[in-house]
């Protein structure tokens, strides 16, 4: 078989698995967070916790309660890291320093998992298990959740009120990604991912080498860092490393599970907005986004262009060969495209074009098709902002779902878009600015701003991916990098449940000839184009000094 | 919006998190562990090989393999070359001047080592894998080194060729990933067939 079609059979078996878990999944989503009760374990939880689950909160509220659930994260994960040297199983490595240990720790609250450390040569493994792969589990939770207060937002009318978000928190963990995690994890050890706790130890190797043997539970890590499009991997070498992704089966696995639950998210809209037109129509345009970067990425790869590739014959350099080029740009596609940021493959060594590619997935915010959770809020919110384009031209104030966008929605929503590309510019001027930043390129010219726009692109849309010839541990990037994770993650939740708010105290406006159909073509159309004029005006210069320049080189 | 309900908040948010610190971080994959241990010991423990009952390594992550009589693995930057503890790719660019020289140098002492052309050098043979412990390599970089494992075994070609063959993985499911041969798995059925 040609590495053409076998490339296009995997996309189509890839399409196909999340085809088939698109409607249970998303229907158990829906299930999930609108019923009214609760699980005897869930009822025992809220018991030790002290919480009330029957409590109903204003937006206000369910905000605070996010940021002082995120705060106390980042904290006490902050601790274990300055103190992991103290913990069991610390492997003899020491403390994080201060600005590693913030960068790490807003790192993985926020969802991003960008690591300017790498894990097997830094971190003992009851931080990797009690400290970091609990947030993968708890952020993915928290975006889930926040996007669940939106749908509640556009449904609920005439109240100031959004649900509970400890309510929220706990069903999407323990209902949701608790178990898809165990009994996926099991498959991947199947497949190889090593799941132990025995320390490292050095053998010699059949050529009289000696090499380390390395173990951990990574299985149990790896298969939430991909199902909470988390991102960050117990090694260094990410899902590249054989130890997380051993063969092309796990490889297909992975991608699977770092799409599927933001896919099946646009059946769970479609099911609590009752009109599961609009789920389909917000897929369509993440489909239409995820589609159009695969076809570019791949091309690019297979096409090889620029001079190492050319003198070489392939793009090989920084991809394995148990998964040659197809299964690699599928997998760059899906990771940037998603939040998740896990690489199979060293992005930084992709071709001009498909590195721009990937880097340009995470500045249309992260929407082909998002992070858990944020990738649904980020789409809704630019469904808004479509929609209030489409108005503008009509002369009509505009409506989304029965609710009007006048100028306080649009006011949030103008501020939701503006955020990332602030955290991002500033923070990547700045670095390109000082001799002393510029010191952490490995590459110079125009590849060398790619290393700095892809690392901030990468934190402030919490994608976590990297074009890792940065030396990114430093004061100024772990520190610059954990503000632009925050400001990403958290002024967009701030003004999301604010516009949840503000939809939900709205009482509903009838359907009317003049309102716009939000399901038909015509609107996924508006909507796709919508994202990616937003993200061509704001990052079309930082980009034509960068990767384009790279691959018109 | 005010300061004591963020406190009241942040407090019930560490009651919580502190119990799912117990459940996510010590329950589960405790749990996860101990099923796999039961299930799949073998890959839970890393898929390792031995040789004359030693340990030699994991038949998933490649080793460094120098001398004639080896089949070669992919170049790599891990380290030294295939150390574990610092996986990891070269990053450089498309344009990079400097993993232009590399791969030059690496293709020219590939060609000679093995007495072929250049232009038939494969390119896994000069540029390294994203994690620098790619296990595999294309079976056309294994085919152009069959002439001299043979020669520095004193092997038949043909015999040494029969083995490559054995050991090439085809794309998994027939359209999966890459074809593929493992290179510490063909170098102990080579090891196997000198001892026999």
């Amino acid at each position: 078989m040609s590495a053409t079609a076998a490339g296009l059979l995997q996309i189509a078996l890839l399409l196909v698995l999340l085809a088939v878990a698109f409607r249970p999944l998303g229907d158990y989503m829906a299930r999930v967070f609108t019923s009214t009760r609760h699980l005897a374990v869930e009822r025992a939880f809220y018991r030790i916790v002290r919480v009330d689950p029957e409590a109903d909160q204003r937006w206000s509220t369910y905000l605070l309660s996010v940021l002082g659930f995120s705060a106390v994260s980042v904290l006490l994960l902050y601790a274990m890291l300055r103190v992991q040297d103290l913990l069991p199983m610390s492997l003899g490595f020491d403390g994080m320093p201060p600005d590693l240990a913030f960068n790490t720790a807003t790192s993985f609250v926020a969802n991003t998992n960008w690591q300017s450390y790498a894990g097997e040569s830094t971190l003992g493994y009851t931080a990797q298990m009690a400290g970091l792969a609990v947030q993968n589990f708890l952020s993915a939770a928290v975006g889930l959740a926040v996007a669940i207060a939106l749908i509640r937002g556009l449904t609920r009318h005439r109240t100031d009120r959004l649900g509970n978000f400890w309510v929220d928190l706990t069903r999407g963990t323990v209902r949701i990604l608790l178990p898809i995690a165990f009994v996926f994890a099991l498959v991947l050890v199947a497949g190889g991912v090593v799941q132990n706790f025995t320390a490292p130890y050095e053998v010699t190797t059949l050529g009289g080498a000696a090499q380390s043997v390395l173990g951990g539970p990574v299985a149990s890590q790896e298969v939430i860092k991909l199902l909470g499009t988390n991102g960050g991997g117990f090694f260094n070498a990410n899902s590249a490393h054989p130890f997380e992704n051993p063969n092309a089966l796990t490889n297909l696995l992975e991608i699977f599970l770092l799409l599927v639950i933001p896919v099946a998210l646009a059946r769970t809209y479609g099911v609590m907005v009752k009109d599961k037109r609009q789920g389909y129509a917000v897929l369509a345009a993440m489909a239409v986004l995820w589609g159009a970067a695969l076809v570019a990425v791949t091309a690019a790869e297979v096409h090889h262009a620029g001079t190492v590739p050319q003198a070489v014959g392939a793009a090989t350099e920084g991809k394995e060969v148990r998964f040659d080029v197809w299964a690699s740009a599928l997998f760059a596609n899906s990771t940037t495209g998603t939040s998740t940021g896990a690489v199979n493959s060293m992005h930084a060594s992709y071709t001009g074009a498909g590195g721009g590619v990937v880097m340009l997935n995470m500045m249309l915010g992260e929407v082909s098709p998002g992070g858990v959770g944020s990738g649904l809020y980020g789409m809704v919110v630019l469904a808004i902002l479509a929609v209030f384009l489409a108005g503008l031209m009509v002369g009509r104030t505009p409506e989304y779902l029965g609710k009007k966008i006048g100028r306080y929605e649009i006011s949030l929503v103008a501020l939701y878009i503006l955020a990332m590309p602030f955290a991002l510019l500033i923070g990547a001027a700045v670095a390109a600015s000082f001799d002393t930043t510029r010191a952490s390129l490995l590459n110079d010219g125009p590849q060398g701003l790619s290393e700095i726009l892809y690392a901030f692109a990468s934190g402030a849309n919490n994608n976590g991916s990297a074009f890792a010839g940065l030396s990114a541990n430093t004061e100024y990037y772990n520190t610059a990098l954990g503000l632009a994770m925050l400001i990403g993650r958290f002024t967009t939740m701030v003004l999301v449940l604010a516009l949840a708010g503000a939809l939900a105290r709205q009482r509903p406006t009838p359907v009317t000839a003049g309102t716009l159909p939000t399901h038909r073509p015509l609107f996924v159309g508006l909507h796709s184009v919508t994202v990616i004029i937003v993200a061509g005006l704001t990052f079309f210069p930082a980009l034509a000094l960068g990767p384009i320049a790279v691959a018109l080189a | 919006m005010n300061l004591s309900g963020l406190i009241r908040q942040s407090w019930a948010g560490l009651r919580v998190l502190l119990l799912f610190t117990v459940i996510l971080g010590v329950a589960y994959p405790l749990a996860v562990t101990g099923v796999s241990q039961l299930a799949f010991g073998d890959q839970a423990d890393g898929s390792l090989v031995s040789h004359d009952g030693e340990v030699v390594g994991s038949s998933l992550i490649g080793q460094p393999f120098d001398g004639e009589q080896w089949f070669h693995p992919r170049p790599s930057v891990a380290g030294d070359g295939y150390d574990t503890l610092a996986s990891g790719g070269s990053n450089l660019g498309p344009e990079s001047t400097q993993l232009l020289a590399t791969v030059e140098e690496r293709r020219a002492a590939v060609a000679e080592e093995n007495g072929v052309d250049p232009a038939d050098v494969p390119p896994d043979a000069v540029t390294a894998s994203g994690s620098g412990l790619d296990p595999h390599i294309s079976p056309a970089y294994a085919d152009i080194q069959v002439n001299r494992v043979a020669r520095a075994r004193g092997l038949d070609p043909a015999e040494v060729q029969r083995l490559v063959d054995e050991h090439t993985q085809g794309r998994t499911l027939g359209f999966l990933g890459g074809e593929r041969v493992n290179v510490l798995e063909l170098n102990l059925a080579l090891e196997d067939l000198g001892s026999s």
